[in-house]
C-alpha cells in the first residue's frame, strides 16, 4: 500500500509572517503529502515533540526572522537527542547564501530560499524520503 | 527498535510508529495490537464533534489542559480531511494545541480521513486502541468537521460533545435527523458572540423532546478560547461517564462499538481480498462492459466477489 509522506510544517522563532509557511503548506498538499501545520511561533522543544507524537518523515522549517543559525541547528539536535534523528530536516526563508553551509553542516538536508519553485522543495523531498510501501 | 516493549514500556516514539505502521495497515503493527489487545478498555473514549470552524481544537485543547492538571494521562486523535483527488491533507488541528505540545502527559496525533467518511479517518479506531494499550486515561476523538449525517463518532466514543456555535441555522436545523441525535453534550462555543443564547434555548428545546433516553444531554455555553465553561463540560463528562456506568449502559454500548468495529474490519478485510484478485485490467474490462450496457452493475458486483464466496484465505 502506498502511505502519503507525512510533513510537519513548523515557524520557529518569533516572527509572525507564515505565508510562505503556508504556500509551501498547499503546494505538499496537492503533491499528495499529508502536511501537518502547526501554527506561529514554535520552540525548538515544541517542534521536535510534534514531529515525534506525529511520526513525521519530514521537518520543513520556515524562518524569517535571522534567528535561522541558531533554532534551526537546534531543531535537528533536539531530535537526535531524543531518538528521533532519522527524520529529513529543511528549512525555507530570507536565508543569507553565506549561512547555508553552515546550516548543511549542522544537518540540515537543503534550504530553499525564496523564489524556489515549490516543485523543487517536492522534489528534493520526494527523491530523498523513502517511504516503504 | 523492539516496537512492542517500547508500548509496554511507555516509549512516545515507539507509540508514534506503531500509529503510522497501523494507519498504513502493516501486518507487524497488527500482530503486535493483536497479542496486546487484552490490555485495552480501560482509557474512557471522548468524542469531539461538530461543523466547521466551531472552535473543536479548541475546546479539545483545553478539556485535555485540564485532565492533565488532575494527572490524568491523554490521547488526542484528531481527524481532518484527505483530498480526494491528491491524497493530500493539511492537518491544522494543532494550530489550536500549541500550547499542549510540551505537557508529558499528553499525546496528541493529527490523522487525515484517507478516504474513509463518516467522520473519522480510516486509522481512527486502531490508534484508539494503540493509545489504550500505551495506558491512556482519557482519548478524545476529533472529528473532522462535520455536515449533517456523519455520525460514526457515536459508534466509537463512550461521551459524544456535540459542538455548534451561534449562528449555524435556525431551530429547524437542530431539529435535523443526524448529528443532531448523537450528542450526549452539547456545547455552544464563541458563546460571547450574538445569538450564542438563542442557539442554546433551541437546543435545548429540541432535546425536551427526546423521550427515548433517560439521559436529558445538557447545553454547556463556552468560550473555549478564553477558558470559559471548561470546568462545566468537564463535569458534565464525569457525570455522562457515571450515568451510563450506573445504568449498565456503557458495557451494552461497547459491546455495540466492537460489533460495529468488527463489521468494518470484515468489510475492509472483503474488500482488500477483492481487489487483490482482481487485476486493474479485469476491472477496467468490467466497467467498459457495464458502460456498454453489455452486462448490469448488479450482476458485475456479484461476479466480482465470486472468486472470494468460497472463504477467505489469509
Amino acid at each position: 500500500m502506498d502511505r502519503p509522506i507525512r510533513v510537519l510544517v513548523a515557524k520557529p522563532g518569533l516572527d509572525g509572517h507564515d505565508r510562505g509557511a503556508k504556500v509551501i503548506a498547499r503546494a505538499f498538499r496537492d503533491a499528495g503529502m499529508e502536511v501537518i501545520y502547526t501554527g506561529l511561533r514554535q520552540t525548538p522543544e515544541q517542534i521536535v515533540e510534534a514531529a515525534i507524537q506525529e511520526d513525521v518523515d519530514v521537518v520543513a522549517l520556515s524562518i524569517l526572522s535571522g534567528a535561522h543559525n541558531t533554532l534551526l541547528p537546534k531543531v535537528v539536535q533536539l531530535l537526535k537527542e531524543k531518538g528521533a534523528g532519522d527524520k529529513l530536516v529543511v528549512g525555507g526563508g530570507v536565508i543569507p547564501p553565506d549561512d547555508i553551509p553552515y546550516l548543511k553542516s549542522q544537518g540540515i538536508a537543503e534550504i530553499f530560499t525564496p523564489g524556489t519553485p515549490t516543485s523543487e522543495s517536492i522534489e528534493f523531498i520526494k527523491s530523498h524520503v523513502r517511504v516503504e510501501a | 527498535m523492539d516496537i512492542k516493549k517500547g508500548i509496554i514500556d511507555g516509549d512516545r516514539i515507539a507509540l508514534a510508529k506503531l500509529i503510522t505502521m497501523a494507519e498504513d495497515g502493516k501486518k507487524e503493527a497488527m500482530d503486535i495490537i493483536k497479542e496486546l489487545y487484552h490490555r485495552t478498555g480501560n482509557a474512557y473514549l471522548i468524542g469531539i464533534t461538530g461543523p466547521p470552524g466551531v472552535g473543536k481544537s479548541t475546546l479539545t485543547a483545553k478539556l485535555a489542559r485540564a485532565y492533565s492538571g488532575l494527572g490524568k494521562k491523554i490521547g488526542i486523535i484528531a481527524c481532518d480531511p484527505t483530498s480526494p483527488y491528491t491524497g493530500g491533507a493539511i492537518l491544522g488541528d494543532r494550530i489550536r494545541m500549541q500550547e499542549l505540545f510540551t505537557d508529558p502527559n499528553i499525546f496528541i496525533r493529527s490523522m487525515g480521513s484517507r478516504g474513509h467518511l463518516g467522520g473519522l479517518s480510516r486509522g481512527t479506531r486502531v490508534a484508539v486502541r494503540i493509545m489504550d494499550i500505551f495506558g491512556m486515561d482519557y482519548i478524545f476523538i476529533e472529528t473532522v468537521g462535520v455536515g449533517q449525517s456523519e455520525v460514526e463518532i457515536a459508534d466509537t466514543a463512550d461521551t459524544t460533545i456535540m459542538v455548534l456555535a451561534p449562528g449555524l441555522g435556525d431551530d429547524i436545523q437542530a431539529m435535523k435527523a443526524g448529528i443532531m441525535e448523537i450528542g450526549d453534550i452539547f456545547v455552544v462555543n464563541k458563546a460571547d458572540r450574538e445569538g450564542a443564547e438563542k442557539t442554546a434555548r433551541e437546543i435545548d428545546t429540541m432535546l425536551d423532546f427526546n423521550e427515548k433516553s433517560t439521559w436529558r444531554p445538557k447545553v454547556i455555553m463556552t468560550v473555549a478560547q478564553d477558558n470559559k465553561g471548561i470546568n462545566d463540560v468537564l463535569h458534565a463528562i464525569e457525570e455522562h461517564m457515571k450515568y451510563i456506568k450506573d445504568s449498565g449502559i456503557f458495557a451494552s454500548k461497547r459491546k455495540e462499538h466492537i460489533k460495529e468495529e468488527i463489521l468494518e474490519l470484515a468489510t475492509q478485510n472483503i474488500m482488500s481480498e477483492i481487489m487483490t484478485g482482481l487485476s486493474k485490467e479485469e476491472l477496467l474490462g468490467i466497467v467498459d462492459k457495464v458502460a456498454k450496457r453489455e452486462i448490469d452493475p448488479y450482476s458485475a458486483s456479484i461476479d466480482i466477489i465470486k472468486p472470494i464466496k468460497g472463504g477467505i484465505q489469509k
